[in-house]
């Protein structure tokens, strides 16, 4: 219904529709109180996405200009554009903000703070108050980390690694560590608050096999940050103390251990790497299953392979130091666990393949996304087998291999959920449509540039380009102008969604309540949702995803008779006006 | 999917019979009534939550999670203990003989006693005894001001000796006598600053989770004594006792580990 008017929008002089049928409700969170205290101080979760939305897309941006600079830097072997430092230190900045300000808070903070409560049927999280207190302590942190790394800036690269961060590093190493300390704390409280929420506020009948799958892999994701975090935590407390104060916990001089400032910090930063991937597999189990119109395959397995890969991500640090002086006993057993984290993995990709067979599919702009993060996700995650193998691992470690490995998780796993989450959920979360041609055009841009920029990197990193430098071996360059080349359509892709998503607010058609023609409960109410998100308590009776071709069929039928009581509406209206018309030129 | 219908707590609350004052906010708490921002606290129920039993739930598991939390941001500086423990368990017996063994024991019974009076505070918010609730948080916070003021003596006889890493390190300057039994033990003065380090690094966190439950404590005394905590909302002061017992039990961790080995010899055997 709602999505053929889409695809085919009336021709011109023809009343739209869909716009009589649906109208955008007269009270939702958005309009219902205005002023800058009632955003500022608002305990609602879903106007504290909003929030997290603004800052987070300004924080993407600062990142991507790092970014921007590093490609720009690298058209050139000999680094005409930075001085060797500042290259240094826009690649850290890249990093800290990349990972710490957007992947990390990304999917859970913006889409999962509107969607949790939503999709258990609740009013709202179970702490209302520490959620916005996580947001402030977000602003203050990613506010403190970002005027470090760009008045001064910071050399360490985004890992701290001590002594260089400790004793010879340049710059504000300690002021970003506060940064990145507040911003764990606010990861904290978001994951904590799920837990509850999830565990303790779910509508009646909705039990845990009734959950969707979104929800299971946010509270895998909740668990990483509740029990990861405050590792990174004291390790950031223990450098700041070291590079402060000259307590020096990891300093070699006094017989400390660099190494054990590693495994702290991957400790908690290899399961970060789930923290940012865990929620877009979560945003792809419910856009594969609403556009195959199929119920997710294999619905248990999903659900568990979720906290298979929260349990098995916290084994498996020690692959980040197979070229240190970790003992090769302990080398290979983190190697065989990392080879273990490939299971869960690849029951989720097989079972949403496996969704799309006999799947009616229907190629929407968030499917497109979708579609690219299998792909994109199964070649990171096959290269990733190569860096769990200790002996392929330590050729290609600290090469352009690992740069192309975690970018294909990072940007081409993570950010394309984000993606697909934006616009799957956007009409949910503003009532209107965006341009769905726009849309497919930039979801389609953003994996071709994508693949230029990085997958020339795993070549140039498989022949031996080192990782961090300004400069470059000239026989490289022409793998490093493809990337660049692809850098540049990564950015158009970018800002395309940006322009058109802020058109669509003023001037999109409205949405109505489930434009997908999804399952999920947050479907269920007006979108814009209402303060309390339901205007009655839904009570739940089946599991989600109940796609089938008969409630496709009730439902198509179901929209013809909206839309033939539409048409008679404005028929009926029609003649009315008409027949005023008349009576007023009669002067009656 | 979804058959809506009326709101109606859930099913089996039913079963549970409530008691008079949540019955009362539970009605008054009924999602179509109108609200101010919707989540200021009127009584002891929160507009989000269905019934008091839900909120009681959500409020516990949400502070064991936190303690979960400070588990593991304390097992960091646990791991870095056992790590330079195992490889210099000689400068570990040097620099823990170096504490005050009676400061230290006086100080975890003070914070055992804090415990006790903290589960007697509990006890008393439960059967509304506000007189007593307010004695006994009073008692609490002033016992946990006390363990500071004992760890600040010791601290600063630290700082006067020369023990303090960073700040103020000489004790091996003026007693040289005492190089030659660390060189027989094959370890250096640089090493038994790496057991100040870890020390100061425990103990300072430790420190400063008491000025956080100083500071809760004396503002719950403030509340209690306002009566806050009767009509059964007394359940604030149950979260904080779980803090509070947090901090106890992680000295209790922390007394034997740090000032305890001293007595225990590396090289086989005790004394």
């Amino acid at each position: 219904m709602r999505t053929d008017a889409i695809e085919q929008p009336p021709p011109p002089g023809k009343p739209d529709v869909t716009s009589v049928a649906y109208e955008i409700p007269r009270e939702h969170y958005l309009n219902r109180d205005y002023g800058w205290k009632s955003w500022l101080f608002t305990l609602d979760h879903k106007r504290i996405a909003i929030l997290y939305l603004f800052s987070i897309t300004f924080m993407f941006f600062l990142g991507g200009m790092a970014a921007t600079l590093i490609r720009l830097n690298l058209i050139t072997p000999n680094s005409h554009l930075l001085r060797p430092q500042t290259y240094n230190k826009m690649f850290s900045a890249h990093g800290i903000i990349m990972v710490f300000f957007f992947l990390i808070p990304s999917i859970p903070a913006v889409f999962g703070n509107f969607l949790v409560p939503m999709m258990l049927g609740a009013k709202d999280l179970a702490f209302p108050k520490l959620n916005l207190l996580s947001w402030y302590l977000y602003m203050l942190g990613s506010l403190i980390g970002i005027g470090a790394v760009t008045f001064g800036g910071v050399d360490t690269g985004w890992t701290f690694y001590a002594p260089l961060s400790t004793q010879y590093a340049y710059g504000n190493v300690a002021i970003t560590i506060v940064g990145a300390f507040l911003a764990g704390f606010s990861s904290i409280l978001t994951g904590l608050n799920f837990i509850v929420t999830i565990h303790k506020m779910r509508a009646p009948g909705l039990t845990w096999f009734r959950l969707p799958l979104f929800i299971w892999s946010m509270y895998a994701t909740s668990i990483i940050q509740v029990l990861g975090t405050p590792v990174l935590a004291i390790t950031l407390l223990a450098l700041f103390a070291e590079r402060v104060f000259h307590l020096g916990i990891f300093d070699p001089k006094m017989g400390g251990d660099p190494i054990l400032m590693q495994h702290l910090f991957w400790f908690y930063s290899h399961p970060a790497v789930y923290i940012m991937v865990l929620p877009s597999m979560a945003v792809v189990s419910e856009v594969i299953a609403c556009f195959s119109r199929r119920p997710v395959f294999g619905y248990r397995f999903v659900a568990f392979s979720s906290l298979a890969i929260a349990v098995i991500g916290f084994l498996v640090w020690g692959h980040h130091m197979f070229s240190t002086t970790q003992s090769p006993y302990a080398s290979m057993i983190f190697s065989f666990l990392s080879f273990l984290v490939a299971i869960p993995s690849g029951i989720k990709v097989f079972n949403w393949t496996a969704t799309l067979y006999k799947g009616s599919i229907r190629l929407t702009t968030p499917m497109l996304y979708c579609l690219g993060f299998i792909g994109l996700f199964a070649v990171g995650g096959l290269t990733g087998m190569h860096l769990a193998a200790v002996a392929s691992d330590i050729h290609l470690t600290d090469t352009y291999f690992i740069v192309a490995h975690f970018h294909y998780i990072m940007v081409g796993g993570a950010t394309m959920g984000y993606m697909a989450a934006m616009h799957f959920w956007w009409p949910k979360i503003t009532g209107r449509m965006y341009n769905e041609s726009l849309g497919r055009a930039a979801a389609i841009l953003l994996f071709v540039g994508f693949n230029l920029t990085f997958f020339p990197q795993f070549i140039a990193g498989y022949e031996g380009m080192p990782r961090r430098y300004a400069t470059y071996a000239p026989e490289y360059q022409f793998l490093n102008i493809m990337s660049s080349a692809g850098a540049s359509i990564l950015a158009v892709a970018f800002l395309l969604p940006f322009i058109y998503l802020i058109w669509s607010l003023k001037r999109g058609p409205i949405a109505g309540p489930n434009p997908w023609r999804a399952t999920g409960l947050e479907w269920q109410t007006a979108s814009p949702p209402p303060w309390y998100n339901f205007d009655v308590v839904p009570i739940v009776t089946q599991g989600p995803y109940a796609y089938s071709p008969e409630a496709d069929e009730l439902a198509d039928a179901q929209a013809d008779m909206t839309r033939a009581q539409v048409e008679y509406e404005l028929t009926r209206r029609e003649i009315e006006g008409h027949h005023q018309k008349e009576d007023s030129t009669r002067g009656v | 999917m979804v058959s809506e219908t009326q709101n109606t707590p859930d099913p089996n609350a039913a079963s549970v019979p409530a008691p008079a004052v949540e019955a009362a906010s539970l009605t008054a708490h009924a999602p179509d009534a109108p609200h101010g921002d919707g989540h200021e606290s009127h009584g002891p129920l929160h507009h989000h939550f269905d019934d008091m039993e839900q909120q009681r739930e959500s409020n516990t598991l949400g502070m064991w999670l936190f303690l979960g939390t400070e588990a593991m941001m304390f097992g960091g500086l646990f791991l870095a203990y056992s790590l330079y423990r195992w490889m210099y368990p000689w400068a570990f017996h040097e620099g823990s003989s170096h504490l005050n063994i009676t400061l230290g024991t006086i100080n975890t019974f003070v914070l055992l006693f804090s415990s006790l009076t903290m589960a007697l505070a509990v006890r008393c918010a439960g059967i509304k005894d506000r007189k007593w609730l307010v004695r006994f948080l009073i008692l609490t916070w002033i016992l946990g001001a006390a363990f500071l003021i004992v760890k600040g003596f010791e601290w600063t006889a630290d700082y006067h000796e020369g023990l303090v890493p960073g700040m103020n390190w000489f004790y091996y300057n003026e007693h040289p006598a005492a190089l030659p039994r660390l060189a027989e033990h094959g370890i250096s003065q640089q090493n038994v600053m790496m057991y100040f380090v870890v020390y100061f690094c425990m103990t300072g966190l430790h420190a400063a989770h008491m000025i956080v439950g100083l500071a809760l404590v004396g503002w719950f005394t403030f509340l209690a004594a306002k009566g806050r905590f009767g009509g059964g909302n007394d359940q604030p002061v149950e979260i904080l006792g779980l803090y509070w017992h947090l901090i106890d039990i992680i000295w209790i961790f922390l007394f034997p580990l740090l000032y305890l080995i001293a007595g225990f010899h590396p090289g086989g055997g005790g004394h």
